[in-house]
C-alpha cells in the first residue's frame, strides 16, 4: 500500500515537532544516568515549553521589529528544514527543492537573524554573543559546505533525497575514506553549530563562556519558547541530517507502509544511539577556550577537504 | 678479486680501528689500510684500462671507466688524507681538543666513510647506491661535530637534517625509477642495475623519468652542494676537523655528482631531450654565481674554501649538463683536479689554522715566513684552484669554457664572471695570509709534507701532460656518458 | 579476502595514514606526537602486509615486520626514553600557526595528487591510487621539519618522511627489492643511533632542544 508523499511530508513535520524535544530530553536523561543523577522525565522539555508559552512576553523598550520577528522566523525556517531532510522516506513532496545547499543557507538565515536580534537590544551580552556566533559561523560554514560536497560527490548529487538514496544502496560505503573524513568533519561542525560541548555549553549561563545563550538572553515568554524549540529542532535536524547522509540504511525508498514503519523504528534506534554518543562526547571533553575554536573548526574544514580529496585520490 | 680487497679493506679497517682504539700506532694502521686499498684500486684501474668494464658477483658490482677513475681518486685522496691526519690529529689531541674515545671514533668512522664512498662507486644497483650515500652522510655527521663545540654541533645538525631530507628526495626519485624500470625489466633487484637500465633506457617511460629526475637532482644535488640546497656545506666544512673537510670537499661531493650524472644518462636515454641537462646547467650556473660572490664576504678561511668547492661543483655540474664530448671530458677532468687541489688546500689550511689557533683570516699572517711549505702550498694551491696555468684546473676549465662558447654562448659570460670574481676574491684574501711578517702569536709546527707536495705535483704534472691511460679512461667515460 | 575489498581497505588505511600525517603536523604535545607517529607506523605496517598478501609479493611481509619492529616499537620507545631522560614536556611551538599549517598541508596534498598523475595512469596495480597519499605524507613530513623548532619534532618529521617513502614504494611497485629495503632499514637504525647522540649533545651544549638557539653560524656581512 502506497502512501501519498504529501502525507509523509506532514508526518515528517509532525515528527520533527514532537521528536525534537523528546530527543533533547533523551540526551539529558542519558547524561544524568552517566553522571549518576536522577534523570528528569523524557517529557520535561515539553513541560518547559508549555510553561514558557503560558508566560507573558517582556519586551525591551528599544526592541525593533527584528527582535519580535526573529523567533517566528527561526522557528519557521527550522520547520522548513525539517521538511526537506529525508527522514522516513526519500520520496518527499519537497524533494525537488531539497538541495543540500538550500539547507545550509536555511540554517544561515536563522543564524543571521538570531545574531541581529542579539544586537538589537543593545546589551553588552547580546552583542558579545552575536559577535562570537558570527565568528564561529564564518569558520563552520565553509567546513559544512565542504563536508556536504564530499558526501554529494559520493551520492552523485546535491539533492538530499537522491544522495540518501544512492548512499543507502551503495553497500559498505563506510569503508570509503571520503565518507569517513566527511563524517568526522560533520560531527565537529554539528557540535559547533548546535552549541554543544566542547564549543558551547547549552546548560550554562556563565557570562564569559556562553555564546548562543548570550544572544537570546533578552527573550521571554512565547518568543523564548519558540527559540528554545527551534534550538531543539536544530539538534534533531543535524542528527537526522547526519543519519540521512552517513547511515541511511533502513530509510524507505518508496512510500510503502511497511517500509515507512520500518524506517520509523530504525530512526528511533539511531536517534537513541546518537544521543548516547553525544553524551559520551560531552562528558568526555571539557569546553575549550574560545580561541581554540578556530583550530577545532579548522580541523573540521581540513577533514572535509581531505574527504573531498580522497574521493578523487583514492576512489 | 681486487674489487673485493678494495671494498673489504676499509670495512675491516673500520672494525680494527674501532677495536684497537687510540693506540700510538692507530694512525699508522689507518694509513696502511688506506694505502692497501689505494693499491688495490690502482690495480683494478689497470685491469679496467686493459680489459674494459666488467661485472662481478652476480652482477652486483659494476666497474667501468667512470666509476674506476673516481674509485682510484677516492682511494688515493683518502690515503693522503690519512697521512695528513696523522700529524694533524696528533696535534689536536696534544691541545686537548679531543680525547681518546673520540680519536677511536674518528678513525673508525673515517674508514667507514671511505667504504661507503667506494661502495657508491662500485655497486651496480641504484638502490644500494642510495644506501651507501646515506651511509656516507651518517658516518660523517658525527665527525663534523667531533669537537663538540656549540657551533660544530649546530653545523652537524644542519648537515644531518638537510642531507637527510635531500637524500630522502633522492630515494623517492629512486622509487620512481624502479617503478619505470619494473615495467620493462620485471620486478626484482635486477631492475635497479645500471647495466640493465642503460640497455633499456629508451623504453623507460619518459614522464616518470622526468619526474624522477627532478627528485634525484634536488636530492643528490643537496649532497653535491648545489645552490640553493648548499646551506649545510660551508658550516660542515668549517666546523669539522680539517681532514674531514678535505675528504668531504674532495671526495663526497664528487660521489654525489657521480650518482647524479649516472641518473642523468638514464633520463636522457629515456626522454631523448636535453631537458635534464638544462636543469643541471641551471643549478650549475646558479651555484657558480652565488658561491663566487659569497667568497668575497667570508672571514673564515675554511668557510671560504667551502664556497670555492660549491663553485667548482657548480662548474662540473654545468659541464655535465652541457653534455658533448669536450664538456664531459672537461667535467671529468675538473672533478679530478678539483679533488686533488682542494684537498691539498685544506691540508695547508688545517696547518695554518693550527699555527694561529684560529680560522679567522684576519689573524692568519706571514705563512711563508712561518712555515714555507704551508705558505707556498696555500699560495700555489690557490693559484691552481682559481685556474691559473700551468695547473690542471686551468686545462679543465679551459675545455669547459670552450665547449660553453660553442654550445651555449649565452651562458659563457656568467661562467666567466663567476670565475673572475672568484679569482679576485681568493687572491685578495690569500695574499694577505701568505705574505708579510709572521705575527708573534704564530706557533711553529711540523707540517705533513707528503700529501701537499704529492697533490700539488700531480696537479702540476697533469696540467702539463695528461698520461695516456688517464685520457683513455676519460675517453671511455665520455663514451659511457654519451 | 578478495582483491577489491583489500584495495578498499588499503585505501582506508591510506586515508588514515594521511590523517596521522596531518595530526603530526599540527600536534604540539611531545607525547602525543610519539603516539601518533607509532600509529602511523602501525597503519603502514598493516597496509604493507595487505599489499603483500594481495599482490603476492611475499617479501613485503618482511618489510612489514621491519616497519613494525623499528617504526612502531623501537623508535618510539627510544624517543620516549630520551624525552623522559631529557625531561621534555613543554608544548612545542611551530613557526606558523595551526590553521595556516593546515592550509599549506591541503595545498601540498593537492600538489602531490597532481604530481603523481602520470604514475597513476601507467600503473596497473590495485594500490596505484594510494601513491598520491604516500607523496603527500612525505611532503607533510617535510613541512613538519620546516615548521618545527624542536629537535625531536624535526626528527619525527624526518621519520614521517621515511614512512611516506616506504608507502610510496609499496603502492607504486609492491615494494623495493628486498636488499634495498633491508639497507634502508639499516640506515634508519644508524640514523636513529645518531640522532639519539645528537639529542644528548644538543641538550647538554644548549640546555634545550629548541633548534632556534642554534643560530650562531650565519653569513656575516
Amino acid at each position: 500500500m502506497t502512501i501519498p508523499s504529501s502525507l509523509i511530508e506532514t508526518t515528517q513535520v509532525a515528527l520533527l515537532l514532537a521528536a525534537a524535544p523528546l530527543f533533547t530530553g533523551w540526551v539529558k536523561m542519558v547524561k544524568c544516568w552517566m553522571q549518576g543523577r536522577t534523570a528528569p522525565s523524557l517529557l520535561q522539555p515539553f513541560r518547559d515549553l508549555a510553561k514558557l508559552f503560558s508566560k507573558d512576553v517582556v519586551l525591551a523598550e528599544n526592541a525593533s521589529w527584528i527582535f519580535r520577528f526573529t523567533p517566528y522566523l527561526v522557528f519557521g525556517v527550522s520547520v522548513l528544514a525539517g521538511a526537506i531532510i529525508p527522514v522516513l522516506s526519500t520520496d518527499l513532496l519537497l524533494s525537488a527543492t531539497a538541495d543540500v545547499i538550500v539547507l545550509v543557507s536555511l540554517f544561515a538565515i536563522a543564524r543571521f537573524f538570531t545574531a541581529l536580534a542579539g544586537m538589537d537590544i543593545g546589551t553588552a551580552f547580546g552583542g558579545m554573543g552575536s559577535s562570537r556566533e558570527m565568528t564561529i559561523a564564518s569558520l563552520a560554514e565553509p567546513g559544512m559546505l565542504m563536508a556536504v560536497f564530499a558526501v554529494s560527490l559520493v551520492g552523485k548529487s546535491t539533492s538530499l533525497s537522491q544522495m540518501t538514496a544512492v548512499i543507502s544502496q551503495g553497500g559498505h560505503a563506510m569503508l570509503r575514506p571520503s565518507m569517513v573524513f566527511a563524517l568526522l568533519a560533520f560531527i565537529l561542525i554539528a557540535l559547533a553549530e548546535t552549541g554543544r560541548i566542547p564549543v558551547d555549553n547549552p546548560a550554562t549561563h556563565l557570562e564569559l563562556t556562553m555564546i548562543h545563550e548570550a544572544m537570546i538572553l533578552e527573550y521571554s515568554g512565547r518568543h523564548l519558547a519558540l527559540i528554545e524549540w527551534a534550538g531543539m529542532m536544530k539538534l534533531y535536524l543535524f542528527t537526522v541530517l547526519g543519519i540521512a547522509a552517513f547511515f541511511p540504511w533502513g530509510i524507505s525508498l518508496n512510500n510503502d507502509l511497511p517500509a515507512i514503519a520500518g524506517a520509523l523504528v530504525f530512526l528511533f534506534l539511531k536517534l537513541g544511539f546518537v544521543g548516547m554518543a553525544l553524551v559520551l562526547i560531552e562528558t568526555g571533553l571539557a569546553k575549550m577556550r574560545i580561541f581554540r575554536i578556530t583550530e577545532f573548526l579548522g580541523s573540521a574544514f581540513l577533514f572535509a577537504t581531505l574527504g573531498m580529496m580522497s574521493f578523487f585520490m583514492l576512489e | 678479486m681486487y674489487l673485493l680487497i678494495l671494498l673489504v679493506i676499509p670495512l675491516a679497517a673500520s672494525l680494527i680501528l674501532a677495536i684497537i682504539g687510540d693506540r700510538k700506532y692507530a694512525p699508522e694502521v689507518n694509513i696502511a689500510c688506506s694505502a692497501v686499498s689505494c693499491g688495490a684500486s690502482i690495480v683494478l684501474g689497470l685491469q679496467v684500462y686493459e680489459q674494459g668494464p666488467f661485472l662481478a658477483w652476480d652482477n652486483f658490482f659494476f666497474v667501468d671507466a667512470f666509476s674506476i677513475y673516481l674509485s682510484v681518486l677516492t682511494a688515493f685522496v683518502s690515503m693522503t688524507t690519512a697521512i695528513f691526519s696523522r700529524r694533524y690529529m696528533r696535534r689536536e689531541r696534544e691541545h686537548g681538543t679531543i680525547g681518546h674515545r673520540r680519536m677511536r671514533f674518528y678513525h673508525a668512522m673515517y674508514q667507514l666513510f671511505i667504504f661507503a664512498m667506494l661502495l657508491c662507486l662500485l655497486t651496480n644497483n641504484v638502490g644500494i647506491l642510495w644506501i651507501a650515500m646515506e651511509l656516507a652522510t651518517l658516518s660523517t655527521v658525527l665527525l663534523v661535530s667531533l669537537y663538540r663545540t656549540p657551533t660544530s654541533i649546530e653545523a652537524a645538525w644542519k648537515y644531518f637534517i638537510l642531507c637527510g631530507v635531500g637524500i630522502s628526495l633522492a630515494l623517492f626519485g629512486t622509487v620512481l625509477l624502479y617503478f619505470a624500470a619494473e615495467k620493462v625489466l620485471g620486478p626484482g633487484g635486477a631492475a635497479l642495475h645500471w647495466t640493465n637500465l642503460a640497455k633499456v633506457s629508451s623504453q623507460l617511460e619518459p614522464t616518470i623519468l622526468s619526474l624522477a629526475f627532478v627528485f634525484l637532482v634536488v636530492g643528490y644535488g643537496t649532497k653535491v652542494g648545489l645552490v640553493p640546497m648548499h646551506n649545510w656545506l660551508p658550516d660542515a666544512h668549517s666546523e669539522g676537523p680539517t681532514p674531514i673537510s678535505a675528504v668531504l670537499s674532495g671526495l663526497l661531493l664528487n660521489i654525489a655528482l657521480y650518482a647524479l650524472v649516472r641518473c642523468k644518462v638514464l633520463v636522457d636515454g629515456s626522454t631523448g631531450t636535453h631537458h635534464s641537462g638544462n636543469i643541471m646547467m641551471g643549478f650549475g650556473i646558479l651555484s657558480i654565481m652565488v658561491a663566487s660572490f659569497s667568497i668575497l664576504r667570508q672571514k673564515d678561511i675554511k668557510r671560504m674554501f667551502a664556497y670555492s668547492s660549491i663553485e667548482h661543483m657548480g662548474i662540473a655540474t654545468f659541464a655535465f649538463g652541457l653534455g658533448g664530448p669536450v664538456a664531459t671530458f672537461g667535467a671529468l677532468m675538473h672533478m679530478l683536479m678539483h679533488s686533488l687541489t682542494k684537498s691539498a688546500i685544506f691540508f695547508t689550511v688545517g696547518h695554518a689554522s693550527q699555527m694561529h689557533r684560529t680560522q679567522e683570516m684576519d689573524k692568519i699572517r706571514g705563512l711563508i715566513r712561518g712555515n714555507p711549505l704551508v705558505g707556498w702550498g696555500l699560495a700555489l694551491g690557490c693559484m691552481a684552484i682559481v685556474g691559473m696555468p700551468p695547473f690542471g684546473v686551468f686545462t679543465s676549465e679551459f675545455l669547459i669554457l670552450t665547449a660553453t662558447i660553442k654550445d651555449a654562448p649565452l651562458m659563457a659570460p656568467f661562467l666567466l664572471l663567476g670565475l673572475t670574481v672568484t679569482f679576485a676574491a681568493l687572491f685578495r684574501k690569500v695574499q694577505h695570509m701568505v705574505a708579510g711578517e709572521a705575527p708573534a702569536y704564530q706557533i711553529k709546527l711540523k707540517a705533513a709534507h707528503v700529501p701537499v707536495v704529492l697533490h700539488m705535483a700531480l696537479v702540476l704534472v697533469l696540467g702539463l701532460y695528461l698520461p695516456k691511460f688517464l685520457s683513455g679512461w676519460f675517453q671511455a667515460a665520455v663514451g659511457v656518458l654519451k | 579476502m578478495n582483491p577489491t575489498a583489500a584495495a578498499q581497505l588499503n585505501s582506508l588505511l591510506a586515508a588514515l595514514i594521511l590523517l596521522t600525517a596531518f595530526a603530526l603536523v599540527v600536534q604540539r604535545r611531545m607525547n602525543a606526537l610519539l603516539h601518533i607517529f607509532a600509529w602511523q607506523g602501525f597503519l603502514l605496517a598493516v597496509s604493507t602486509a595487505i599489499v603483500g598478501f594481495v599482490g603476492g609479493a611475499h617479501h613485503l611481509y618482511i618489510s612489514s615486520f621491519l616497519t613494525l619492529g623499528i617504526k612502531v616499537i623501537l623508535l618510539p620507545y627510544i624517543l620516549h626514553l630520551l624525552i623522559h631522560k631529557l625531561k621534555i614536556r613543554k608544548e612545542v611551538d611551530s613557526v606558523i600557526n595551526v590553521p595556516t599549517t593546515m592550509m599549506i598541508g591541503i595545498i601540498l596534498v593537492i600538489y602531490s595528487y597532481h604530481l603523481t598523475a602520470p604514475i597513476r595512469e601507467l600503473s596497473t596495480l590495485v594500490t596505484r591510487s594510494t601513491i598520491a597519499v604516500a607523496l603527500a605524507t612525505f611532503m607533510l613530513g617535510f613541512l613538519m621539519m620546516i615548521t618545527r623548532k624542536h629537535a625531536v619534532a624535526q626528527i619525527i618529521g624526518f621519520l614521517a618522511m621515511e614512512n611516506g617513502l616506504l608507502f610510496a614504494a609499496t603502492s607504486a611497485t609492491y615494494g623495493m627489492p628486498l636488499v634495498v629495503e633491508l639497507g634502508v632499514a639499516l640506515d634508519l637504525l644508524i640514523a636513529a643511533f645518531i640522532f639519539g647522540m645528537f639529542f644528548f649533545h644538543i641538550s647538554t651544549t644548549f640546555d634545550s632542544l629548541d633548534v632556534d638557539q642554534m643560530a650562531r653560524l650565519k653569513e656575516e656581512d
